[in-house]
């Protein structure tokens, strides 16, 4: 077994915000492409250089709020004039007015839950396990230090020529992550 | 103004407005808010507090035990006041968890950062709010094990319920409520629980708070979406919670009883939420930054500016007030003018006079500066607005339903033993649900606190 079939990547710790996006915009640079960097709070700036993708969730939601819009404003409609038809005076069946609260409630609930959900499963969460783990130093990353990864399926990567970029970006340590 | 800023800043006896205390770091924030939760020791002053609650929470269980049995005869509501102290309850509950999802939501939207070290408990104060407000409206359905009728499903009976009434749409608003309290305080916590998950010795914790944190990294592109999800749940929530208070409010509103058919309640009752909520954040904040000593997280800033807001609503409560009166003179309608007088001067007077004493004269304090920095004082107003609170939800309910249009059928209510029992029962719960919280979650949001520290700042000047 080759050494490199069994490694992730290579992970570098930085000890603030800057170096981190300085690092991760580097190498972004140098042409790496797949690297995903750890921090423990969120840091605008990486999204820009890393280029992270504007996420689909907020699609989600939209969808989600309009099923619970028309599915409890359907609710509200179907009980009122199907199956539960009250006479009340002759006032119309669908009166939809008297709906609105219950279809309003109805949106924000599915809109929240997609956007929870939707959240979660785009993250690929809950996941018991994922390599990077591995780095005993990473306990820190919910702490106060930051990560780079280069990962090994990188078409540029190369254990060596990395391994002396990330500490020429000014990496406090750099280890290698097993699988 | 730069003037006024600069002065506050220069007077000794006031500290500089500051969000967080000077010289704290990544490492010293996580460690200090991590260390209550992940400590061996839990302290003796902790179980006091949680024992004294859990003897509450007992009673509770013992008050609805013997409601179950008995039925709900054994509290003092009857015909003419049918709503009385478990409604009032309800309402009050409700109104404290409001403030939660103001801070949380409201305030992050308004970019006021400031919130980020009240928001956590502030929302775990919201879900126990409404956990404690949900069991009211179910007793008294007097057959709680039937409180599923409450929700459209295709029952063998073939009855639905009435989308048309304010009742069904409560049972729509407080769940959802609920639910989107759980999932916004929860989406809050996974950062923070896995911080505790990394920094847990016991293996035990590890496994718990692991399987919590669901294996959160970190990760930048998570980050991203995690951000975008709580951005979207805030903006979500904010219509929500004052959706919820109108809703509860159009309980009343929509009925026909003098003093409840007013077209003012929608938004005098979700200044009164905020109002309320406000209080009790600031009831429990004081103590836990003194007992926790987390006063360099929750600044005199922080506290001043609630003060202010507790300011700010009390004003729209007490206009409220005055609406009700002058349209009680202005309606003409003798039954309006009836039940006003009757408020102001009839047997519950002392209660609506307490309600004014408490609400609107006592709080107007808070206008000196000095009043606003002093933690004691504002501890008691707090606990004053808060009693002031449920006396209003009290003079709404029970002068309104005692003396309505038929003086035949005027009644007085008067409170059983089993009244009292269940409302200090919830409080009980709430306060047992609160300790054990604090004890095993970060009540202050980690990741949030170390985006606030300056540090945190990305300067890209440096190419």
């Amino acid at each position: 077994m080759s050494p490199s079939a069994r490694l992730y990547g290579l992970m570098a710790e930085f000890e603030d915000p800057t170096s981190l996006v300085h690092a991760a915009r580097s190498a972004r640079e140098e042409g790496y492409q797949r690297l995903d960097a750890y921090s423990p709070f969120p840091i605008e700036a990486l999204d820009e250089a890393l280029a992270i993708k504007h996420t689909r969730l907020p699609l989600i939601v939209l969808i989600g709020g309009l099923i619970g819009c028309l599915g409890g404003f359907l609710l509200c409609y179907w009980v009122s004039t199907t199956v539960y038809p009250l006479n009340i005076g002759g006032r119309p069946l669908n009166s939809w007015p008297a709906f609105i609260p219950v279809t309003f409630e109805c949106t924000i609930l599915l809109a929240a839950l997609s956007a929870v959900l939707g959240m979660l499963a785009l993250n690929g969460l809950p996941q018991p396990y994922h390599p990077v783990f591995n780095v005993p130093s990473f306990d820190q990353a919910s702490r106060s230090r930051f990560f780079l990864c280069i990962e090994a399926s990188d078409p540029k990567f190369d254990l060596n020529a990395t391994r002396a970029l990330l500490g020429d970006l000014g990496a406090i340590e750099v280890s290698e992550v097993e699988y | 103004m730069k003037d006024r800023v600069q002065e506050s800043a220069s007077d000794s006896t006031i500290t500089p407005p500051s969000v967080v205390g000077a010289g704290q770091t990544f490492a010293s924030v996580t460690d200090k808010i991590s260390s209550i939760a992940l400590a061996r020791r839990t302290p003796a002053g902790w179980f006091l507090g949680a024992g004294i609650s859990f003897l509450l929470t007992m009673l509770l269980m013992y008050t609805i035990g013997y409601l179950v049995l008995t039925g709900i005869g054994i509290w003092g509501n009857n015909i003419p006041v049918g709503w009385a102290f478990d409604i009032i309850n309800f309402v009050w509950w409700i109104g404290i968890g409001h403030a939660g999802t103001l801070i949380s939501a409201i305030l992050l939207l308004l970019r006021q950062q400031w919130r980020t070290s009240i928001n956590r408990f502030a929302e775990a104060m919201t879900l126990f709010a409404v956990a404690c407000a949900g069991i009211f409206p179910l007793l008294h359905t007097g057959r709680p094990w039937l409180a599923y009728w409450l929700f459209p499903y295709p029952s063998t009976m073939g009855v639905w319920p009435q989308f048309r009434s304010p009742l069904i749409w409560d049972v729509f608003a407080v769940s959802t409520y609920a639910t989107v309290s759980a999932l916004f305080w929860f989406v809050g916590l996974i950062p923070d629980l896995a911080t505790l998950r990394d920094r847990a010795r016991r293996k035990t914790a590890k496994i718990i708070y692991g399987m919590l944190a669901m294996g959160w990294r970190g990760s930048a592109r998570h980050w991203h979406r995690y951000e975008t999800a709580y951005l979207l749940l805030a903006g979500l929530a904010t219509p929500l919670v004052v959706s919820v208070h109108t809703v509860v409010s159009f309980d009343f509103a929509v009925g026909i009883i003098p003093g409840w058919h007013t077209t003012v309640f929608p938004p005098y009752f979700v200044a009164g939420a905020i109002y309320s909520g406000f209080a009790m954040v600031m009831t429990l904040a004081i103590p836990l930054r003194k007992f926790y000593r987390l006063e360099d997280f929750i600044t005199l800033r922080h506290l001043r500016n609630m003060a202010k807001i507790m300011l700010a609503t009390g004003l729209i409560v007490g206009y409220g007030y005055m609406t009700e009166t002058f349209t009680a003179w202005y309606s003409a309608n003798t039954f309006e003018e009836f039940m006003m007088k009757n408020r102001m001067t009839g047997p519950y007077a002392p209660v609506y006079w307490s309600l004014i004493l408490c609400n609107i004269l006592i709080p107007q304090i808070l206008w000196w500066k000095k009043a606003r920095g002093n933690v004691a004082l504002l501890f008691v107003v707090s606990i004053i607005v808060n009693v002031g609170m449920w006396l209003e939800r009290f003079v709404i309910i029970v002068t309104s339903l005692h003396r309505d249009f038929l003086p035949s059928s005027w009644a007085m209510y008067n409170p059983t033993f089993w009244d009292f029992s269940m409302f200090i029962g919830t409080i009980g719960l709430f306060l047992s649900l609160l300790f054990l919280f604090i004890r095993f979650l970060p009540m202050i949001s980690i990741f949030e606190m170390r985006t606030i520290l300056p540090q945190a700042e990305v300067h890209e000047a440096a190419d």
